[in-house]
């Protein structure tokens, strides 16, 4: 089992969110990528929507299956990967770098529904 | 806990991701699909498909009976060691099964059934045995190996099995050889050149090891369904079932109405379906736009009429997504695909999308 960074929150629905001051980077898990298999498309959001906590954000589809991602906090998107329109398979490569989906410009104080990397790692031990 | 086939500490042992299918615990990749996927189009892959049914029908009945079980006419295999797609149809002309059938002499026969309807094939067949001198057996004893890609015959060669070499250059496509434990047949679903390998539960093991020490790469059913897709083959109970016609399942060709004295199970309901105007066909699409196609995704018409995918997916050989659908009857070239409330365009072909054997074609 690959370690996860320690500095990132987490979602019971296996997304990541890294916060540098008002911003937000969210992106899905080792675990998400590894469940899905080889990612073929990603359908990323609008720069400017306004996303609450719990929002379709965006859909990472495999070769098997699609899944949505939601928005882990409340904000407005100020940047997307577009990297990954021609390489959604960075997502499966660099699931914490290079796949990042998209940026979010935080607003008001961050969910408490949160998880650290100690209670989604929990949380991952207990579904196996 | 899903039912085994013999290889499964095999494919734990190469790190494959398991999954339910049919109620086998089944490898759906081995890392990875898309990598899988393109080494059967370029190279050579190893698929276990032991969770398909062997029935051996045994008699000097068999061929009157699979004259009046099937729907394409077994009489098209002009000699022994030929093999045949058909339907297995219900009164109604509905799909019960596709299969393959081996001519191995006049008094057996070899049908392989997929394995979610084998149950129900085979209560089908045994209540249609009758008069016929003949008896069923289901090999449950078999394992069953598919080989393909267009480095197979170079690496079955370097196996030095006598049998194997000799068969590899003497069968054709859709024939197949017997020896005492291993059946080759020159068949498969992923549009490659390949072969289909029947051998007993307890040689399978080592040959398993024996092709994958030869260059075979394991290959999942993930990279089976892209390159079935891909192939313009069929799934059953995706793409066709009980309630469903070869006649709206492209799958016309199948169906042996000449001779026309021969009777079928399901013809007198086919002949009628025609003579009514069949009413639905099965085409091919091809996403003009970004997206990925699935089963079950609505599909609107330029005149407004309306169809469903039914099987779709990544085509990874052509960097696009593809699906069947079934759609009325028309000369349609375009229609959109509903994905999660937005319409896509997308181009109607006839399949396969990929060519046979297309790394040779240049």
């Amino acid at each position: 089992m690959n370690t996860l960074p320690q500095e990132l929150s987490y979602t019971t629905t296996h997304e990541w969110v890294r916060v540098e001051n008002d911003t937000a980077t969210i992106g899905i898990t080792e675990h998400a990528q590894s469940l899905l298999g080889d990612l073929v498309f990603v359908d990323l959001p609008a720069v400017k929507k306004a996303l609450a906590v719990g929002d379709d954000a965006a859909v990472v589809e495999s070769v098997k299956a699609a899944a949505d991602v939601y928005s882990p906090v409340d904000g407005e998107v100020i940047a997307v990967n577009t990297a990954l329109n021609d390489k959604p398979e960075l997502i499966n490569q660099e699931p914490y770098g290079a796949g990042w989906l998209f940026k979010v410009k935080l607003v008001g104080e961050l969910p408490l529904s949160l998880l650290s990397a100690t209670d989604y790692q929990a949380m991952l031990n207990e579904e196996e | 806990m899903g039912k085994r086939t013999v290889l499964y500490d095999a494919h734990g042992d190469m790190g494959a991701k398991m999954v339910d299918f049919a109620g086998f615990d089944m490898p759906l990749h081995y890392g990875s699909q898309l990598e899988e996927h393109h080494q059967v189009r370029l190279h050579a892959g190893v698929f276990d498909v032991s969770h398909m049914v062997v029935v051996d029908v045994l008699g000097t009945g068999a061929r009157d009976y699979l004259r009046y079980l099937l729907a394409n006419d077994i009489d098209k295999m002009a000699h022994q060691g030929c093999a045949l797609y058909s339907c297995m149809l219900n009164e109604q002309g509905g799909v019960i099964d596709d299969l393959i059938v081996y001519f191995i002499d006049t008094q057996h026969y070899r049908i392989v059934l997929n394995a979610g309807s084998a149950q129900k094939d085979l209560q089908w067949m045994e209540s249609h045995v009758d008069h016929y001198a003949l008896s069923l057996q289901r090999r449950d004893d078999l394992a069953i190996l598919a080989v393909q890609g267009p480095e197979t015959l170079a690496l079955l060669t370097s196996l030095n099995d006598p049998f194997i070499t000799e068969t590899l250059h003497t069968i054709a496509r859709f024939e197949c050889a017997d020896s005492d434990d291993l059946f080759i047949a020159r068949t498969g679903y992923t549009g490659e050149d390949g072969f289909e390998l029947i051998v007993p539960n307890k040689r399978v093991v080592a040959l398993w090891q024996q092709l994958c020490a030869a260059g075979f790469k394991p290959c999942g059913l993930g990279a089976r369904d892209t390159l079935r897709l891909e192939a313009g083959y069929n799934l059953y109970g995706q793409d066709m079932d009980e309630s469903t016609s070869p006649l709206c399942s492209n799958l016309a060709w199948t169906i042996a109405l000449q001779p026309a004295e021969r009777l079928f199970i399901g013809k007198s309901a086919l002949l009628a379906e025609k003579e009514r105007g069949v009413a639905q066909q099965l085409v091919g699409l091809v996403l003009a736009d970004r997206g990925v196609l699935r089963s079950h995704q609505r599909v609107v018409l330029a005149d407004g009429l309306e169809g469903v995918t039914t099987s779709g997916s990544f085509a990874p050989t052509l960097g696009q997504s593809i699906a069947f659908a079934r759609i009325p009857k028309g000369d349609y070239k375009q229609c959109d695909v509903i994905i999660r409330d937005k319409a896509h365009k997308a181009h109607i072909v006839k399949p396969p999308f990929v060519p046979f054997n297309s790394s040779k074609t240049p």
